[in-house]
């Protein structure tokens, strides 16, 4: 059933694909500049925080990027693997393959940035506390999810078995969230996303520096997911003329 | 001839008792339970890996630098985790000789039913293998005895339920694809580290001599994670079998 749907589902992603063949990607280009300007932005012209120095400067490039693993990539990546069992599309598996994707390199990247707050500020690189150990088995799971899509070589197999993992790491989510709220931590508590306005401790332009950095990683985000999701597509097809 | 109502009430030696949830699931388990009597392989390596092990980690360690009473809950959690893992693979591995996988999902057997069945029978091994490391860990690390291991007994088989719900749930994903001892432990362990945290404080603390009561929390804990593992491995383990 997978088969004989494919070629209409790889149509749609036709144009995507030649431009990913060869193409000149202006969305990607215009993200990067953007992360260049809120790069930019977050050094010379947003101010210094009075206790953690330097290395508050993390906080545009983390938060960003956990927002983004989290809440845009595994947790989207899941519904759409959801689908997948449901429609068997293989639209849906290719989107969810390039969410989880993107998704494990933007938790690498909370990953690598923490601890160069974490070592000046609590004085380690690496403390075992709820939301450091949930995002780091987070991101076992989603390796494990992209080692097991290379495991298997018949795509409509491929894709279920995927779909079935990404379901579940999508249960686990809910904990991840709460665990800042159910254990006592070290972690900082959010400042920006956060309902109670006591909470929002953060200077108007520390604010706007961040909404742009926010802003910036989500159209790098984007572009990045397109561009995965085109490369994907130009891959099916591949396959499908490959077989005919 | 024969009378009228011997003809209206069924047959009283069916081949087979009529389907139901639980029947399918007892039956799939006795399969299993039975297969694995007979061969006893799986149980007797997963048996020896656990003495092995206690034996190995009593040898890692200097006495006189960490208490034992400090040391016992991690090492039995690891060896727990790591001999469930493998009779896990075994499950859905006996399944492949003879393509049997195939009888078993043309049966009348609803899949939901499969999957009870399987992790039924993985409870029973896991079950088994923890009841001979439980008392080999006590022996080998000099734990006090008594009570406290009612308390280790519970938090054990909490984590079993939940172990078996998402190992089995792997073992049929990984069953049919490259590097599959590999890949099992891959993906299942990342889901067992929340039973393992819960499971490991509660029996740190019973060790140490606290009441249950202390550990209670640690209890309810695993206890909300296997309410979790099952019902969303039983959800999604239909989509994992394709005939």
């Amino acid at each position: 059933m997978a088969m004989a749907s494919a070629p209409s589902a790889v149509r749609g992603g036709a144009r995507d694909s030649r431009q990913a063949s060869g193409g000149f990607d202006w969305f990607l280009i215009v993200a990067i500049l953007g992360v260049v300007a809120v790069t930019v932005r977050v050094l010379l012209f947003t101010p210094m925080e009075l206790r953690q120095g330097l290395a508050q400067k993390i906080f545009y490039l983390h938060v960003p990027a956990a927002i983004l693993s989290l809440y845009f990539a595994v947790v989207p990546a899941s519904i759409v693997s959801g689908l997948y069992l449901w429609l068997k599309d293989p639209r849906l598996d290719r989107i969810a393959e390039s969410l989880a994707e993107v998704g494990v390199m933007f938790c690498t990247v909370v990953l690598c940035t923490g601890p160069f707050w974490g070592k000046p500020i609590w004085g380690t690189f690496w403390q075992w506390e709820a939301r450091l150990t949930s995002t780091l088995f987070l991101w076992f799971v989603l390796i494990g999810y992209l080692v097991l899509r290379g495991a298997v070589d018949q795509p409509e197999s491929r894709a279920r078995l995927s779909a079935v993992v990404a379901v579940m790491a999508g249960f686990l989510v809910p904990f991840i969230h709460l665990t800042v709220y159910m254990f006592n931590t070290l972690h900082p508590m959010p400042v920006v996303l956060t309902p109670n306005p006591m909470e929002q401790n953060l200077s108007p332009e520390m604010r706007q520096s961040f909404l742009w950095s926010l802003l910036a990683f989500f159209v790098l985000y984007c572009a990045l997911v397109r561009n995965r999701y085109a490369w994907a597509t130009a891959r099916d097809i591949q396959l499908l003329e490959d077989q005919a | 001839m024969s009378h009228p109502t011997e003809q209206a009430n069924p047959p009283a030696e069916l081949p087979y008792a009529p389907p139901g949830f639980l029947r399918d699931a007892m039956r799939v388990a006795r399969k299993d339970l039975l297969i694995e009597f007979r061969t006893r392989s799986a149980f007797i390596a997963a048996a020896v890996f656990a003495l092995l092990s206690a034996a190995i980690f009593r040898f890692t360690w200097d006495p006189s630098a960490v208490s034992t009473l400090d040391l016992a809950p991690g090492v039995l959690w690891v060896i727990f985790a790591f001999s469930g893992i493998l009779g896990l693979h075994r499950s859905f591995g006996i399944e492949l000789a003879d393509r049997a996988l195939d009888a078993l999902l043309a049966s009348p057997m609803s899949r939901e039913s499969v999957f009870a069945g399987k992790a039924l029978a993985n409870l029973a091994f896991i079950g088994c293998v923890q009841t001979l490391a439980l008392p080999a860990v006590g022996l080998f690390f000099n734990l006090p005895s008594g009570k406290l291991w009612v308390g280790v007994a519970a938090a054990s088989l909490l984590a079993a339920i939940g172990f078996v719900a998402i190992g089995t749930l792997f073992a049929a994903i990984t069953a049919n694809i490259r590097m599959a001892e590999l890949m099992l432990p891959m993906l299942a362990l990342p889901f067992f580290i929340p039973i393992i945290i819960p499971a490991a404080q509660a029996t740190a603390l019973l060790i140490n001599g606290r009441p249950v009561s202390e550990a209670a929390d640690y209890l309810k804990m695993l206890a909300g994670f296997d309410i979790l593992f099952v019902t969303a491995s039983t959800l999604v383990f239909p989509f994992t079998l394709e005939e």
